[in-house]
C-alpha cells in the first residue's frame, strides 16, 4: 500500500467535531443549529467518497497528529476497512441528521442543542475509530464514543434514563479499562509497536496461550461489539431517543465495537496466528451463544425498540463470526455484514421512531393494523426486516450468503447449522410484525386520526431501505474494500 | 544477661535516645489531652536533639574553640575537640522545633476558643453536636 | 553570565511576603499585583533557566560561597528545573483562584494568608533546589510550618485538623531527621552527592538499612502514603479553599520527588538493596494504598472529602511507580508528578468554584450543576477524565508508563491496583457527573428553567486554562518524555 501524506483524515474527523462549537453557540436558532449539523454531515461525507478512488486503487492517506509515546503516535491513516465503516457511517449520520431534525421538532424535545452537539462530537469519534493508524489512536476515540454518547442516552434526564446510563457506562468504561487497556499495554509490551498491519503484528512473539488471553480481553474489551455477556447495556440504551438508537446502537456505536474487534483479529493478532495457535473456536463458540441467545430474548420483547436491540446483539455476532472462521470467504462475509446490517437496521430502527412519533405507540402488541395508516413505513420496514433476514433482492443476503459459504468451506457444520437455525429465528421475530400491521383487525377504539410521520422522518426511511434494496445488486465496492483489507486478491 | 547489660551501657547514648522517643512517641499517639500530645512531641525532638549531640562526643574531647596560631602551625588534633557539627545542626532543629510549638500552640489557643476544652474526645463530641 | 538566575526564582516571592509583613495591612490593595507579580517572575525565571538547564546541564549555586561537601548546595538539573516550573506555575494559577476566596473568607487577613502562601511557594522552590540533606530538613519543616497556619485558618474543624497534621508532620520530620543523624555518623558529610560516594562500601549495613528506613517512613508520612495517610483528608479538606487549590497539588508531589531525589542518590542500581524483596515489598504496599484509598473514597459523601482519598491513591501511584526501579516506571512516575499536580489543581478550582457559589460540596448539592455553572462543569468533566485516565488528557499516559513499567517488571499486583483505581475513579466521577446533570426532582425531563450562576472570572479563568493544559500536556507528552524526563532520570536507571 503506498500511503500519501494527507491532512483530509483528520478533517474528515474534526469537522463534526469543530461543529460542535457553532451549534453550542447558535442555541437559540434551531433553524441555524441544524444548518450547521447538514453542513457537516455533507462536507463530511464529501470528503470520505473524495479519498475512496485512492483507496480502491489499492492507495491510502496517512496524517500523524502527536507522537506521544515512543513508536506509537496519534495517527490517522485512511486504509480499506476504515474507509468502509467510514463510508457507511458518515452517509447513515447525514440521514439521520435529517430524521433527526423532524423527530426532535415532532416530539418537541427539550435539550436539542445539546443533543445535535454530542451527536457531532460521538460521529466525529466513530470516524476516528474507523481512520485510527494503530490502536491507540483507537482506543482514544472509542472512548471518545463511549463519552460523547452518555447525554444521548441519558437525554430524557428522568429515572429510568439515569439507570441506564449507569449501565451503560459499567459495561463500555468498565470493560474497555479493565479489559481492553491492559491488553493493549501486553501488546505494546510484546512488540513495541500498535500499528495496524495487514496480517498482524504478533506473529512469533507470542506463545498460543498469552494469544488466548490477549484475544479473550480484547473480545470483551470491546464491549460495544455485545458479545455476551457483556450486552446487557444495549436494551438498556434503548431510553435513549430513537434517532440515538437507530444510528448509535443500530451503526456506529456497535458497529465500532465490531470494527474495533475485527481490527485486532485482522491487523493485530492476524488471522494466521489464530490459526496457528488454534483458538478461532474462541471467537466463533463465543459468536454463536451469542447470536442464538439473542434471537431467542428478541422472540419475548413486546417493545419494539427493545425486540430490535436484542436482534442488533444477536447481528454484530454474525460479523464476529465471520472473522472467527478464518477463512477468506468468511472472513469477507463478516466485513460485508457491517455494512448490510447497517442499512437495515437503521431502516427498521427509523421505522420504530416513526411510528412513535406519528402514532405514539412503542408496543408491538399496540400496532394491530397500523400498516393501512402508515404503508410507507410499513413497507420500508419490511424491506428492512428482509434484508436482515438475508432475503434475496436485499443486501443482507449477499453477506448471510458468503457465511454460509464460509461455513461450509471450513468444514464448520456447526456453525452452518448455527447461521441457518439463526436466520429462521430473525424471520420469526421481524415478520410477525409486519403481518400484524398490516393483516390483523385495528382495535376497536383505534384512533383513526394516524397518518404517516413527518416528511423528514419519511425520507430518510425510504432512502435506507432502498439503500438495502441497491446494496444486493451494486455491492462490488464494498467487496472490493473487504479484501483490501483482508489482503486477499480478487 | 552480663553481656546485654555490658551492651546497653556501652552505648548508653542512644538507649536513652531511644527510651525517650518512645515515651514522646506515646504521648503523642495515646494522649487525648492537646497538650500532653504537644509536650509528647517535643519530648519526642529533643531526643533527636540529644541523639545527634551525643554522637558528636569523643572521650576526652574538649569545645573546639581553638587558637588560630597554633591551628595554622601544627594543624587541629581532631581527636583533641568533640566534633562541632551536630551541635550547630541541632541549633537549627531547636529553632525549628520552638517554631512548630508556636504554631501548634497558637492553633491550640483557635481550639480552646472555639470549643472551650482541649480533650480530644469532647471536642470530637461537640463536632458531631454541630453536625447532627 | 546569569548563573544566578534560579535564585530569583526563589528570592522573588520570599522577598515578596517580607514585603507584604511590612505593607500588606495599610495598603490592601498592593497585595494582589504583589503576589501575582512575583509568581509570574518567577514563572518566567524557571521557564528560562529550565531552558538554559537542558542546554548547558546542572547549574550549582553554593551558598555563602562555601563550596560543597561543606557549604549548602542548591542544584538546577533538568528533574529539579521541571519542578520549580511546575511549582512556580502552579502556585502562580492557583493564586488567581485564591484571592476572591481569600477576600470573601478572610477579610482584613489577606495579607497575613498569603504571607504564609508565598513563604510556603519559597520553601517548596527550596526543597526541590537543595544538595543538602539537612537543609532539606530545614526547608521540609519551614513548607510544613506554613502549611499548618494555612489549613488553620480554614473554618469549622480546619484547627483541629491543623494540629493532627502538626503531630503526624513532627512525627514524619522527626524521623527524617533520625534517618539522616545515621547518615552523618556513616559518612561524616550531609551533601547528597558526597553521601552517596561512601554508600556502595557500605552495603548491607544495617545501619544503613535504619537510616534508609527511618528517612523513607518521614517522607511516606509527610506524603500521606497509605497507611500513613491519616492526617491528610480532614487537613485538606478542611483548609481554606484559596491555601487548598495551592497545597493539594504540590505538597504531596514535592514529597515525592523528593523521595526520588534520594532514590537516585542512595539507592543507585546495582547496590543490593535494591535486589532485596524489599523492593518488591514496597511496591506491593503501593499496591494495597491504591485500592484501600480508592475504596475509601467511594464511601464518601463530599466533593473535597472525595478528591482528598483520590491524592492518597496517587500517591500509591507514584511511590509504586518509582520503587519498580524500572525505565517506564520512573519516567511514568515523573510525568505523573506533573500530571497529577495538574489535574489535582484542576478538580480542586473546580471545587473552588462550584462552593463559592453552592456554598456546599456535599453531593446533594452539586444538582443541575451543568445548567447552573456550564464552563466550571466542562472544566471539571476534563479534569474527571484525566483522573479517570481517558485519552488524550494527560492522566492517561502517565498511567500508560505506570501499567508498562508494572508489566515489565511483573507486578502484576500493582497492574492490577492501577486498573481497578481507574475503574473506581470512573464511578466516583460519573457520580458526580449523574448528580449534576440531573435535577433534583429526577422527573423535571430537565425542562426547568434554571439560571445561569458561573464562578467568577478570577476563579474560572484559571480553571478553563488548567482544563485546556490537560489536553495540550496529554498529547505532548511525547516530546516532554523524551527531552525532559530522560534527561531528569539518572543514566542507570535508563534501558
Amino acid at each position: 500500500m503506498d500511503l500519501t501524506f494527507s491532512i483530509w483524515p483528520l478533517v474528515a474527523v474534526l469537522v463534526s467535531l469543530l461543529a460542535a462549537v457553532p451549534i453550542m453557540l447558535s442555541n437559540k436558532q434551531p433553524n441555524l443549529r441544524e444548518f450547521w449539523t447538514l453542513m457537516a454531515a455533507v462536507v463530511k461525507v464529501a470528503i470520505v467518497v473524495s479519498m475512496l478512488p485512492g483507496v480502491l486503487a489499492g492507495g491510502g492517506y496517512v496524517f500523524t497528529l502527536a507522537e506521544v509515546v515512543p513508536g506509537v503516535p496519534i495517527e490517522f491513516r485512511v486504509d480499506a476497512f476504515g474507509i468502509f465503516f467510514a463510508l457507511i457511517a458518515s452517509f447513515l449520520w447525514l440521514l439521520t441528521s435529517i430524521y433527526s431534525i423532524g423527530y426532535m421538532r415532532a416530539l418537541e424535545e427539550h435539550a436539542q442543542t445539546r443533543y445535535f452537539a454530542s451527536f457531532a462530537v460521538a460521529i466525529s469519534a466513530t470516524i476516528g475509530v474507523a481512520f485510527s493508524a494503530n490502536l491507540l489512536t483507537m482506543y482514544l476515540f472509542y472512548e471518545m464514543l463511549s463519552l460523547s454518547t452518555y447525554p444521548l442516552v441519558t437525554h430524557e434526564q428522568n429515572a429510568e434514563a439515569k439507570s441506564s446510563g449507569r449501565k451503560y457506562l459499567t459495561y463500555i468504561l468498565g470493560t474497555s479499562i479493565g479489559f481492553a487497556l491492559p491488553a493493549m499495554l501486553i501488546v505494546y509490551t510484546l512488540t513495541g509497536t500498535l500499528d495496524f498491519t495487514v496480517g498482524g503484528i504478533l506473529a512469533d512473539k507470542a506463545s498460543a496461550s498469552t494469544l488466548a488471553v490477549v484475544l479473550v480481553l480484547f473480545l470483551f474489551g470491546f464491549a460495544k461489539a455485545g458479545l455476551m455477556p457483556f450486552h446487557g447495556w444495549l436494551p438498556a440504551a434503548m431510553v435513549a431517543p430513537t434517532p440515538v438508537s437507530s444510528f448509535l446502537h443500530g451503526v456506529a456505536v456497535v458497529k465500532a465495537g465490531v470494527f474495533s474487534i475485527l481490527r485486532i483479529i485482522f491487523h493485530i493478532i492476524g488471522p494466521d496466528q489464530l490459526a496457528q495457535a488454534d483458538i478461532g473456536w474462541i471467537v466463533t463458540t463465543l459468536a454463536s451463544v451469542t447470536l442464538l441467545v439473542a434471537s431467542l430474548i428478541a422472540l419475548t420483547q413486546d417493545n419494539l425498540k427493545r425486540r430490535l436491540a436484542y436482534s442488533t446483539v444477536g447481528q454484530l455476532s454474525y460479523m464476529v463470526l465471520g472473522a472467527g472462521m478464518l477463512s477468506a470467504v468468511g472472513m469477507t462475509g463478516g466485513i460485508l455484514h457491517i455494512g448490510m446490517h447497517a442499512f437495515g437496521k437503521i431502516t427498521l430502527f427509523f421505522c420504530a421512531g416513526a411510528i412513535y412519533v406519528a402514532a405514539g405507540k412503542k408496543y408491538i402488541s399496540q400496532m394491530d393494523g397500523l400498516g393501512r395508516q402508515m404503508p410507507v413505513t410499513f413497507a420500508a420496514f419490511l424491506l428492512g426486516a428482509l434484508s436482515i433476514i438475508g432475503l434475496p433482492p436485499l443486501g443482507g443476503f449477499i453477506s448471510k450468503w458468503k457465511l454460509v459459504l464460509g461455513a461450509v468451506d471450513g468444514g464448520q457444520l456447526t456453525l452452518l447449522v448455527v447461521l441457518l437455525v439463526s436466520s429462521l429465528l430473525n424471520a420469526a421475530y421481524f415478520l410477525p410484525i409486519v403481518y400484524r400491521a398490516f393483516f390483523a383487525e385495528p382495535p376497536a377504539e383505534a384512533a383513526s386520526g394516524i397518518k404517516e410521520a413527518p416528511i423528514f422522518c419519511l425520507v430518510p426511511i425510504c432512502l435506507t431501505a432502498f439503500g438495502s434494496l441497491l446494496l444486493f445488486f451494486f455491492h462490488d465496492t464494498f467487496l472490493r474494500l473487504a479484501q483490501l483489507a483482508l489482503g486477499i486478491g480478487g | 544477661m552480663e553481656q546485654l547489660t555490658s551492651e546497653i551501657l556501652a552505648k548508653y547514648n542512644y538507649w536513652i535516645y531511644v527510651v525517650l522517643m518512645m515515651i514522646g512517641f506515646y504521648a503523642m499517639i495515646g494522649k487525648r489531652n492537646l497538650v500532653k500530645k504537644l509536650i509528647g512531641m517535643n519530648i519526642f525532638q529533643t531526643a533527636i536533639i540529644l541523639f545527634f549531640v551525643s554522637t558528636g562526643a569523643k572521650a576526652g574531647g574538649k569545645i573546639p574553640i581553638l587558637n588560630k596560631y597554633e591551628v595554622l602551625e601544627h594543624g587541629v588534633n581532631v581527636n583533641s575537640i568533640v566534633n562541632p557539627l551536630p551541635h550547630v545542626l541541632m541549633l537549627t532543629a531547636i529553632v525549628v522545633g520552638v517554631s512548630v510549638t508556636g504554631v501548634a500552640l497558637a492553633v491550640m489557643i483557635r481550639i480552646y476558643r472555639k470549643y472551650g476544652t482541649l480533650e480530644e474526645d469532647e471536642i470530637l463530641q461537640k463536632i458531631e453536636e454541630e453536625n447532627g | 553570565m546569569n548563573s544566578n538566575l534560579h535564585m530569583y526564582i526563589l528570592a522573588a516571592p520570599l522577598l515578596t511576603s517580607f514585603f507584604l509583613d511590612i505593607f500588606g495591612r495599610k495598603k490592601q490593595g498592593l497585595i494582589a499585583p504583589f503576589v501575582l507579580g512575583s509568581l509570574a517572575l518567577s514563572s518566567a525565571l524557571a521557564f528560562v533557566v529550565l531552558g538554559r538547564v537542558l542546554e548547558t546541564g546542572p547549574i550549582s549555586y553554593t551558598v555563602g560561597a562555601w563550596l560543597p561537601p561543606w557549604g549548602i548546595e542548591l542544584l538546577v538539573d533538568p528533574l529539579s528545573g521541571l519542578m520549580l516550573l511546575l511549582i512556580a506555575v502552579v502556585a502562580l494559577i492557583a493564586s488567581f483562584a485564591a484571592l476572591p476566596w481569600v477576600r470573601k473568607e478572610l477579610h482584613d487577613r489577606v495579607h497575613l494568608f498569603f504571607i504564609l502562601y508565598l513563604i510556603l511557594v519559597a520553601g517548596l522552590m527550596g526543597l526541590v533546589l537543595t544538595a543538602d540533606a539537612f537543609n532539606l530538613y530545614v526547608l521540609l519543616e519551614i513548607t510544613s510550618i506554613t502549611t499548618y497556619g494555612l489549613i488553620a485558618m480554614g473554618r469549622g474543624r480546619a484547627p483541629l485538623s491543623s494540629f493532627n497534621y502538626i503531630i503526624m508532620g513532627s512525627i514524619g520530620a522527626s524521623f527524617y531527621l533520625l534517618g539522616v543523624g545515621y547518615l552523618y555518623l556513616l559518612t561524616g558529610t550531609l551533601n547528597m552527592a558526597d553521601i552517596a560516594q561512601f554508600l556502595p562500601a557500605l552495603q548491607g549495613s544495617f545501619a544503613l538499612g535504619t537510616a534508609l528506613a527511618f528517612v523513607l517512613v518521614g517522607l511516606w508520612i509527610k506524603m500521606a502514603f497509605f497507611p500513613l495517610h491519616g492526617w491528610l483528608p480532614m487537613a485538606y479538606s478542611q483548609a481554606p479553599s484559596g491555601a487548598g487549590v495551592m497545597i493539594a497539588p504540590l505538597m504531596t508531589k514535592v514529597t515525592v520527588y523528593l523521595m526520588l531525589r534520594l532514590m537516585f542518590s542512595f539507592i543507585a542500581p546495582g547496590f543490593s538493596m535494591y535486589e532485596t524483596d524489599l523492593q518488591s515489598m514496597i511496591v506491593w504496599a503501593a499496591a494495597i494504598g491504591i485500592i484501600s484509598a480508592s475504596a475509601l473514597a467511594l464511601g464518601q459523601r463530599d466533593l473535597k472529602k472525595m478528591l482528598t482519598y483520590i491524592i492518597v491513591a496517587e500517591v500509591g501511584y507514584m511511590v509504586g511507580g518509582a520503587w519498580l526501579i524500572n525505565e517506564p516506571g520512573i519516567t511514568g512516575t515523573v510525568l505523573h508528578i506533573v500530571n497529577d499536580a495538574l489535574m489535582t489543581l484542576c478538580l480542586f478550582l473546580a471545587a473552588a468554584a462550584i462552593a463559592y457559589r453552592t456554598g456546599s460540596l456535599k453531593f446533594e448539592n452539586l444538582t443541575n450543576l451543568y445548567q447552573k455553572m456550564p464552563l466550571t462543569m466542562a472544566a471539571f468533566t476534563v479534569g474527571a477524565f484525566a483522573m479517570i485516565g481517558v485519552p488524550p488528557t494527560c492522566g492517561f499516559f502517565s498511567k500508560w508508563y505506570l501499567l508498562l513499567g508494572g508489566i515489565e517488571a511483573g507486578q502484576w499486583g500493582y497492574v492490577v491496583a492501577l486498573v481497578f483505581s481507574s475503574l473506581v475513579n470512573a464511578i466516583l466521577f460519573f457520580r458526580i457527573i449523574e448528580y449534576a446533570y440531573f435535577g433534583k426532582g429526577a422527573d423535571d425531563h430537565g425542562h426547568a428553567a434554571i439560571e445561569r450562576n458561573e464562578a467568577p472570572l478570577m476563579i474560572l479563568c484559571p480553571l478553563l486554562l488548567v482544563a485546556v493544559a490537560l489536553i495540550v500536556v496529554g498529547l505532548s507528552s511525547g516530546p516532554l518524555v523524551e527531552n525532559l524526563i530522560k534527561l531528569a532520570i539518572p543514566a542507570g536507571f535508563l534501558g
